[in-house]
């Protein structure tokens, strides 16, 4: 670099050659970066490429095996968080670090004077907070308890911690996962407002959409390495997906397929409201083999009754469901599972894995009862090994190996295991509950190839998701649901987004022709 | 009836309804600062043991009242630093450890007492904390000599709640140590030590449960024997279940635990005590601390790292 470039715009942080590793994982590779004064740079990568590790390591969580940090030029001790709070670095964690039993202000507070001062300055304090929420476009009221707070809310606390701290250096992980888009377009209103104040800012996401219009520069990191680096008005989505995954992405491909027998049909079912979460209401619904059917609506309007009942947690109270032509007797998950119905969970963390079980564990959740895994009730572990192994090498789960517990798993790994576990008893009934919420565009089209084959084997597919995009990009039919009514079945581009849209809202549903 | 209304009007009544939930107070607030810290110490009932012969040993040995006080804090904290350094750092079950932390302290101030008195039948008796009236305040009717005719302990043991309250509300101290119970990540996000603030919790706590114990042996009983903890330290675990890890309502809790027993003693003492075997009386304050403790905590907002080792850069 030269010295007129140097002037020009002054370095303020530098990492180089971070070195990671966690077991066996290399999670970050010799990575090494550069971020200037008033700089948006995007910390591109799939889920598990190792942006939260760099910036862990950064804001001192942890520290790295090898490398260096520098921040204003003066070197950075390692895996303390204290010194680079003080160096000016600050971060917004994906998970928040809130105390929701404290106050907005005492969350800011918290840390910022010495623990044996004789008081708070909570006036002072909360004169400044306010003033640097009206600055920085940050919404929050210092006297609300953090834990009735809305996730938007919270993430706000978060900015004016750091803010608070007169941090120059913000790293924001993943920060627009859990927004609306509206709130998106607030934060990146207030991220602009700390560029144009001298600021600099670490952006970490996987959906380039947001960093191609919040960043300046684009940095891509696969398999914790750098694999890229661009200026963001140079590039575009393909290249930047390229770079990310590795290979261009490509749409699975869908061939038409003509629909067999119907292996599960409700008439009329109907099930009982649990709380806010409506129920179903005289549902008519068939799922034939060799189909994928599509269920389009807005979040907790029957999604999770329907997939309830599929998955034998919930009966009918009234209508009938039956599976291959008969009426089962008793419904319970377990006659579920015999009838041959494979379930992706919507939440892989609550329902769809046990975190401290090990993969080997977690594959045979639902079959460990079973030969090969159980002999006269004895477990068979080296079955069960193998078992995890194959899902591991044909599911592309990128793992340590087959007695890794599953939590260390990032969300796609995780998700390719349930998907494998699902599989590959090769079921008729495919219950997809939100089956890439979360993933990365890699992952996303692993699971969606993997259903397509699934469905090329005959296999009757339920894919739920509030993804528009998604379920007419999969789906042979497509129902939309609406506070637990389900719309007519509408054939393959029948409707328009927009018209579906309609759907989503209540509209068509008005004409009472499907009321309960 | 009247009998009954005969014992809540009396003075002696009252005095010895705050002489029972001194003891109670100060373990009560001990267990709390830890808990608030987000570490349950089940070492409470030995470490309450411990203090109670160390304090009462001090003095017995001839050191002075204030010195035997210093001593107890000193036993707590102590086991504090070893209930710590397993649970903190180590991150050990809180269960275990705490348990295993009330048969050792209890087993170690037995122990101790037997090596020191080898040959004694009757357990000495020693000079301990006489009555301290608060001038004028002392003279009022029924209060004056209930609650101001109390030795210097109990005086403490209520400034302590004021203390801790104001420290846990009103300090950056409390603040980090309210975070710490409720998200060690927040805490260390904020450049401040969990390890840090959760030992020094938990040995401040361990220490006040000390000087608990020491109340008995120093400004109740003046001596020791065994058994003589008799179950308080449990009680302080509920009581700050019951006071919703708040110091004022613990404090609460306390008394009412200490109307219970004061009660149920001269209940003994009047016509019912004749028909109803003694047991049925002892057992009433626990029943009344249980069934106040089932309306109370409802809602309680327990911290929620309560019993949560935390380990830095765990995922």
């Amino acid at each position: 670099m030269t010295e007129a470039q140097e002037g020009a715009q002054a370095t303020v942080l530098r990492l180089d050659g971070i070195t990671k590793r966690f077991g066996q994982v290399l999670a970050n590779d010799s990575v090494s970066l550069a971020l200037k004064r008033g700089e948006v740079v995007a910390l591109l990568g799939e889920n598990g490429a190792g942006k939260t590790t760099l910036m862990h390591i950064l804001f001192g969580h942890y520290a790295a095996d090898a490398g260096r940090i520098e921040v204003f030029g003066e070197a950075l001790p390692p895996g303390n968080p204290r010194a680079a709070l003080d160096a000016g670095v600050g971060m917004v964690h994906q998970h928040f670090t809130l105390a929701e039993n404290l106050s907005v202000l005492d969350n800011i507070l918290l840390g910022t004077r010495p623990l044996w001062a004789p008081g708070l300055g909570r006036a002072a304090a909360r004169a400044r907070v306010v003033q640097l929420a009206r600055d920085f476009g940050l919404a929050v009221v210092p006297e609300h308890r953090v834990g009735n707070l809305s996730v938007g809310e919270k993430q706000r606390v978060e900015i004016l911690k750091a803010l608070y701290r007169d941090a120059r250096i913000l790293i924001l992980d993943e920060p627009t996962a859990v927004l609306t888009p509206q709130e998106t377009e607030d934060l990146f209103a207030t991220l602009r407002k700390m560029v144009a104040k001298g600021l600099s800012v670490v952006f970490i996401s996987h959906k380039l959409h947001e960093v191609l219009a919040i960043s300046n520069r684009v940095v891509v990191l696969r398999h914790g390495r750098l694999v890229g680096e661009v200026e963001t008005a140079r590039t575009d989505r393909a290249q930047l997906a390229g770079m990310m995954v590795g290979a261009e992405v490509r749409a699975p491909e869908r061939r038409d397929s003509a629909p067999g027998v119907a292996l599960l049909t409700l008439a009329a079912v109907s099930t009982a409201d649990r709380g806010s979460a409506p129920g179903l209401k005289g549902a008519d619904l068939e799922l034939r083999a060799g189909q994928i059917v599509g269920l389009a609506g807005v979040s907790g309007n029957g999604q999770g009754a329907l997939a309830s009942l599929l998955a034998g947690l919930e009966a009918p109270i009234a209508g009938e469901m039956r599976l291959a032509g008969a009426a089962p007797r008793r419904w319970s998950p377990r006659a579920a599972m015999r009838a041959g119905i494979a379930r992706i969970p919507e939440d892989r963390h609550a329902t769809g894995t046990i975190a401290d079980f090990t993969l080997t564990e977690n594959a045979i959740l639902e079959s460990y009862a079973r030969a090969p895994f159980s002999r006269r009730g004895w477990m068979d572990w080296r079955a069960a090994r193998d078992f995890a192994a194959r899902l591991i090498a044909r599911y592309d789960v990128r793992c340590p190996g087959p007695e890794t517990r599953i939590r260390l798993l990032s969300g796609g790994n995780m998700q390719k295991l349930i998907l494998g576990r699902a599989l590959e008893g090769a079921p008729r009934v495919i219950l997809a509950n939100q089956p890439v919420r979360g993933l990365d565009i890699g992952a996303i089209a692993f699971v969606h190839g993997q259903l397509l084959e699934a469905r090329a084997r005959g296999a009757a597919i339920l894919l739920i998701s509030e993804d528009l995009d998604e379920v007419m990009a999969l789906s042979d039919v497509i129902h939309v649901i609406y506070e637990g009514r389900l719309s007519p079945v509408f054939a393959r581009a029948e409707k328009s987004a927009a018209e579906l849209g309609e759907w989503m809202a209540g509209g068509g549903f008005a004409d009472g022709a499907h009321a309960a | 009836m009247a009998e009954i209304l005969d014992i809540l009007l009396s003075a002696s009544f009252w005095a010895a309804v705050i002489r029972i939930a001194s003891p109670l107070i100060f373990a009560t607030m001990g267990e709390l600062i830890c808990e608030r810290a987000g570490v349950l110490n089940l070492g409470i009932e030995g470490i309450m043991v411990a203090g109670a012969f160390a304090g009462w040993m001090a003095v017995y040995s001839g050191l002075g009242l204030w010195t035997g006080v210093a001593v107890a804090m000193g036993a707590g904290m102590l086991f504090g630093l070893l209930h710590g350094t397993l649970t903190v750092p180590f991150g050990l079950s809180q269960h275990v450890v705490g348990l295993g932390i009330t048969l050792l302290a209890t087993a170690v101030a037995y122990f101790a007492y037997r090596l020191a008195l080898p040959r004694v039948t009757t357990p000495p008796r020693i000079e301990a904390f006489q009555p301290l009236p608060v001038p004028y305040l002392s003279d009022l009717p029924i209060v004056g000599p209930a609650l101001f005719t109390q030795t210097p302990l109990t005086y403490l043991a209520f400034a302590l709640v004021g203390v801790v309250s104001l420290v846990l509300y009103r300090t950056p101290l409390g603040l980090a140590v309210r975070a710490a119970g409720e998200n060690p990540a927040a805490v260390e996000s904020q450049g401040l030590s969990v390890t840090a603030i959760r030992m020094g919790a938990v040995m401040v706590g361990s220490g006040l449960m000390a000087v608990g114990g020491a109340f008995l042996t120093m400004s109740a009983f003046n001596s020791f024997f065994f058994e003589m903890v008799n179950g308080r330290g449990w009680i302080c675990i509920a009581l700050v279940v019951f006071g919703a890890w708040m110091p004022g309502k613990a404090l609460l809790g306390a008394v009412l635990f200490g109307i219970f027993d004061a009660f149920q003693i001269r209940l003994q003492q009047t016509a019912l005590g004749a028909d109803i075997p003694y047991q049925v009386f002892l057992m009433l304050p626990f029943l009344l601390s249980i069934l106040a403790l089932v309306v109370m905590s409802r809602r309680a907002a327990v911290p929620a790292a309560l019993m949560t080792p935390y380990s830095k850069g765990e995922r």
